[in-house]
């Protein structure tokens, strides 16, 4: 609870800045929190809609922990789930409302994946464990530094499918023709979702072996 | 602790804030969406035809400009609507839904097709929009027959939620570069439609292969809707081409 009361806290303090860099090693939505790890296998079969979809959840988690944030005081604990949901999905909608708008081509490449923030477990876990007992500003931090979290491993996944399952990078092919002739091939289960689930898992073995404090006791 | 006439009070009025602004948010950009799928359709139904990147601000005037006639047929292949016009967004073809136009041949009611001519050379293009269903929704696109009727100019998909990699990658231009040059007829006359063949084309007999294509490999579903989707809106417009032809 946010008991302690600062006076004129600078906007980036040390505190305040852990909150946006915390996420992106130590406390990772994806490998040590192991939340939103689905859409991590669906969406990162081509890095660019890992790029877009990276993008639209730092947009959802900070707007939606700011808000709830600013109406954590009001909000009836009883119902509070129903109504953070309620603003994660009014956010959502706008959002891709907003891209069909004026971005068609991007909102063609999302389709799904936009409705799939909804169900990200990223935004709601943040909302609860953070947004609900925390001023608007650190709140807006956090869910910045969560959704660069997300997107971050998003896109070292889907650069390693990409490269490995199409050849390719932003849809650009990247490896020269000539490997095709001397026989390479195209690893077509790197296309697949269980192969994402390897990368997790071999990025989560690789970040543990460099942070000791990540390991458990036992 | 809140008092259950506080948390109905919050519900509701939350409720009726968040229903307002998606109400107005819609309402705003509802024109500019709907320019966007206007502009989208254009450019799908040129790149059918040959004319692939269209830019988005050319695609309106470059659609008036090739497409000569916006035909309307129904379903005993009878023209009951041509329209040569300039202002062919205006026009009763491109205004027709095509999923609802399916759904009534489905079950068996009276339905109306759209057809889109674009002279190319002093050659007629015929284009025929398509729609069907993939894995995880609709998936559509067109079709560019020569005015034989008979021979593939080009096609285009597009596709809702497809599985990026397996089967949206009917939307990219290595699949659809296998169709022009099939044939939807075989030499008797009968409808064929080009069918997306898993495995590949090289394991069917010879004389098939003219009017099949090679599957996109894991995405075997939006394959076969794929095949689905062409057999069963093309077969819609045998009555007309056999008038034609």
């Amino acid at each position: 609870m946010s008991t302690a009361k600062h006076e004129r806290e600078p906007l980036f303090s040390s505190k305040n800045r852990k909150l946006l860099t915390s996420p992106l090693n130590l406390n990772n939505p994806i490998t040590v929190q192991v939340l939103g790890v689905c859409s991590a296998l669906a969406v990162t079969a081509k890095l660019k809609p890992a790029f877009v979809m990276a993008i639209s959840v730092v947009v959802v988690t900070a707007l939606s922990n700011y808000i709830i944030s600013l109406l954590r005081n009001g909000i009836p604990p009883r119902i509070r789930i129903i109504v953070q949901l309620v603003i994660i999905a009014l956010l959502v909608i706008v959002v891709d409302q907003l891209l069909k708008a004026y971005v068609y081509d991007v909102s063609k490449q999302l389709s799904v994946f936009v409705g799939l923030i909804i169900t990200n477990c990223i935004v709601m876990g943040r909302l609860e464990a953070f947004a609900m007992s925390n001023k608007p500003w650190p709140s807006l931090l956090d869910g910045i530094g969560n959704g660069l979290g997300y997107g971050m491993i998003l896109m070292i996944i889907g650069f390693f499918r990409e490269l490995f399952g199409s050849g390719s990078l932003w849809g650009f092919p990247v490896i020269p023709q000539s490997f095709y002739e001397m026989g390479y091939k195209n690893n077509g289960f790197m296309i697949l979702p269980p192969m994402a689930l390897i990368l997790v898992g071999i990025i989560i073995w690789v970040q543990r072996s460099r942070n000791k404090e990540l390991l458990e006791e036992n | 602790m809140y008092s259950n006439g506080y948390i109905f009070r919050y519900a509701s009025i939350m409720v009726i804030l968040v229903a307002a602004i998606l109400s107005a948010a819609a309402m705003l950009l509802k024109p500019a969406q709907q320019r966007n799928e206007d502009v989208d359709k254009m450019q799908s139904i040129l790149a059918a035809a040959g004319l692939r990147d269209v830019p988005v601000k050319d695609a309106i005037q470059v659609f008036n400009k090739s497409v000569t006639d916006m035909i309307v047929i129904d379903k005993n292949g009878s023209v009951v609507d041509d329209y040569k016009d300039d202002n062919k967004q205006q026009s009763r073809a491109f205004k027709i839904n095509l999923k609802d136009e399916l759904y009534k041949k489905s079950i068996g009611k009276d339905y109306e097709l759209a057809l889109y001519v674009i002279e190319n050379d002093g050659e007629k293009i015929y284009i025929v929009p398509l729609r069907g269903v993939g894995l995880w929704g609709p998936i559509w696109g067109n079709i560019a027959l020569k005015s034989d009727f008979k021979t593939v100019i080009g096609v285009t998909f597009g596709h809702k939620s497809e599985t990026p990699g397996l089967g949206a990658e009917i939307e990219t231009i290595n699949f659809q570069n296998q169709f022009p040059g099939k044939l939807i007829f075989d030499e008797n006359g009968n409808f064929t439609s080009v069918r997306v063949v898993k495995g590949g084309i090289a394991n069917i007999p010879v004389a098939n292969q003219i009017h099949a294509v090679d599957a996109v490999s894991g995405g075997t579903i939006t394959s076969n809707g794929t095949s689905e989707m062409l057999k069963n809106v093309l077969e819609s417009y045998v009555p007309y081409f056999k008038k034609q032809g």
